[in-house]
């Protein structure tokens, strides 16, 4: 289970001179078994409150407890120890290292090719083709994304942080990301997403705007709310 | 052979001991070791030191195993090898030098290798380069590399330098006939206070002719690297250079590349970036659950592949 005590962020506006707030004293529960699907508008919080689970950046306020225990001061490596698993939103590139390689990383041992099968067939990907490619420019956004995706059930964990997974992924694939899904529905799983498909798979949405939750309910009543109204900007919906 | 050299000819070249088919192996000036085969002759050069090698037309699917062994101090070699690769060949040549300096005094080896390669030949030429060692002497490689290629000849040089050396001055030349191809993958690891300087000068002389120069470099300490090149084209053509480089610590790499179309009809590129590791390349692996100081280590290593 992860809580969020009264998180805060703020960062320092340089234009203004003064701090301008990321996160207000956000307070949140995800439990155990559970997938929660955060959304919202562009800018309301919800990648930095992602960033702040994973431990990329510190709050400035308030505290991360795991389990109950306090891991707020804890680095990026001790929370992946501790089974902290990050999908970004952009994928990173890197000269050179294979997807083999970055899977070995992520699985914390040596693979064979039946092992990566699993990994990247999760994902919609033909090992064969791909393992022995480096993670470079010389993959497209969507095939990106995937390797991503399939680094986060190589590590496996405890709490998995999904940034916008459906970035990047053509819609005809969108059954193979629910299936990584439902592979993660004995974890903590957080999800940022717009994707009608991946709410609608979700046991419990967060409503987040200008830097804190205006609604939260189980998934299915806040799906109906947010389709019922889809000509409603997210604002409308929070004063109705 | 001592356990030196053993673990030299491993590091450069691969090899587990003597190797199958035509080599020369050469230690602290001689010979050690050669063989020589219808396909692929050795033959010694009488003027000078060195060998000439040459490969029978249409030979396919042989190699040439060609390391320098350096273990003594106070020493310079410097070898002139000259290869003759006939039409229609495909072959690869594995060349590397390895210097075990314990001494005080300096230990330089200075290979001066030409390639001219026939009509439709192609080679791939490995060159790796390392260096080890207490003493104080310095490990000097200064490696000039001279390629010339007839129509639809095809080069593929792969040179690495692993660590140790304390200063290197590489030069490579090459002229392309028509269709003729030169693929270059270059990687260079620098450390403490040594010094890598490496330079191209390319020729694309023959309409439809192409060059792949493609440089990677890790400086860490307070070494220094330069790198230089020089495309020019002279007719339809297409070069592309690119060099990457990572900075550690306090190390600086200069890259100055300089591309030349003397045609209007060549088609001419430049690559060249220079800076740290980039931090979230850093935090993806620290997110995988490696420390910080393992993230940089994969992420070097995963360049220098």
């Amino acid at each position: 289970m992860l809580e969020l005590k009264n998180i805060s962020y703020s960062v320092k506006d340089e234009a203004a001179g003064r701090r301008q707030d990321i996160l207000k004293n956000v307070s949140l529960t995800f439990g155990d078994a559970s997938i929660n699907v955060i959304t919202g508008p562009n800018g309301s919080g919800k990648s930095t409150l992602i960033k702040l689970i994973m431990g990329f950046e510190k709050p400035t306020a308030g505290k991360v407890l795991f389990n109950g225990e306090d891991v707020t001061e804890l680095g990026v490596t001790e929370r992946a120890r501790k089974g902290f698993t990050i999908a970004f939103q952009q994928p990173v590139r890197f000269k050179g290292i294979t997807v083999k390689s970055l899977l070995e990383l992520a699985s914390g041992r040596k693979m064979n090719t039946d092992d990566m099968c699993e990994c990247l067939s999760a994902v919609g990907l033909c090992a064969r083709n791909y393992i022995d490619r480096a993670v470079d420019g010389t993959l497209s956004g969507g095939e990106l994304k995937r390797i991503e995706l399939a680094m986060a059930v190589a590590k496996g964990g405890e709490l998995f942080l999904l940034d916008e997974p459906e970035a990047g992924i053509d819609l005809w694939s969108f059954e193979d990301l629910v299936k990584i899904f439902d592979r993660l529905r004995d974890k903590t799983v957080i999800i940022v997403s717009h994707q009608q498909r991946i709410l609608e798979t979700a046991d419990k949405i967060f409503l987040f705007d200008q830097d804190k939750i205006v609604s939260a309910g189980r998934g299915e009543d806040m799906f109906s709310l947010l389709t019922r109204r889809p000509s409603l900007c997210w604002r409308d919906l929070r004063e109705n | 052979m001592d356990n030196t050299d053993a673990q030299l000819l491993e590091t450069i070249a691969d090899l587990h001991g003597i190797p199958e088919g035509s080599f020369n192996i050469r230690k602290n000036g001689t010979l050690l070791a050669r063989n020589s085969t219808a396909d692929i002759e050795i033959v010694p050069k009488k003027d000078k030191d060195g060998i000439d090698i040459i490969v029978k037309a249409g030979v396919k699917n042989k190699s040439v195993h060609i390391p320098v062994l350096l273990t003594v101090g106070d020493f310079k070699d410097t070898v002139y090898n000259d290869f003759y690769i006939g039409a229609d060949a495909d072959v690869t040549i594995i060349a590397g030098c390895g210097i075990h300096n314990d001494a005080c005094g300096d230990a330089e080896h200075d290979g001066i290798h030409t390639f001219y390669l026939e009509k439709n030949a192609k080679v791939r030429y490995v060159e790796k380069h390392y260096a080890s060692g207490k003493g104080e002497g310095k490990k000097v490689f200064d490696p000039v590399t001279k390629i010339f290629l007839k129509e639809n000849a095809c080069f593929t040089m792969e040179s690495t330098q692993l660590g140790g050396v304390t200063y290197t001055n590489r030069k490579t030349y090459a002229t392309l006939g028509k269709k003729a191809q030169l693929i270059v993958k270059e990687k260079i690891l620098t450390d403490n206070d040594e010094r890598a300087v490496t330079d191209f000068k390319v020729f694309l002389k023959g309409k439809h002719s192409r060059a792949d120069i493609v440089s990677r470099s890790v400086a860490r300490g307070r070494s220094v690297q330069k790198f230089g090149s020089d495309l020019i084209g002279k007719n339809e053509c297409f070069g592309h250079v690119e060099c990457d480089g990572i900075l550690l610590d306090k190390a600086r790499i200069v890259s100055t590349p300089k591309i030349d179309a003397v045609s209007p009809e060549a088609s001419l590129v430049h690559e060249a970036a220079v800076g740290k590791i980039a931090g979230e390349q850093l935090l993806k692996l620290m997110s995988l659950g490696l420390t910080e100081q393992e993230a940089e280590d994969a992420v070097i290593k995963g360049f220098l592949n």
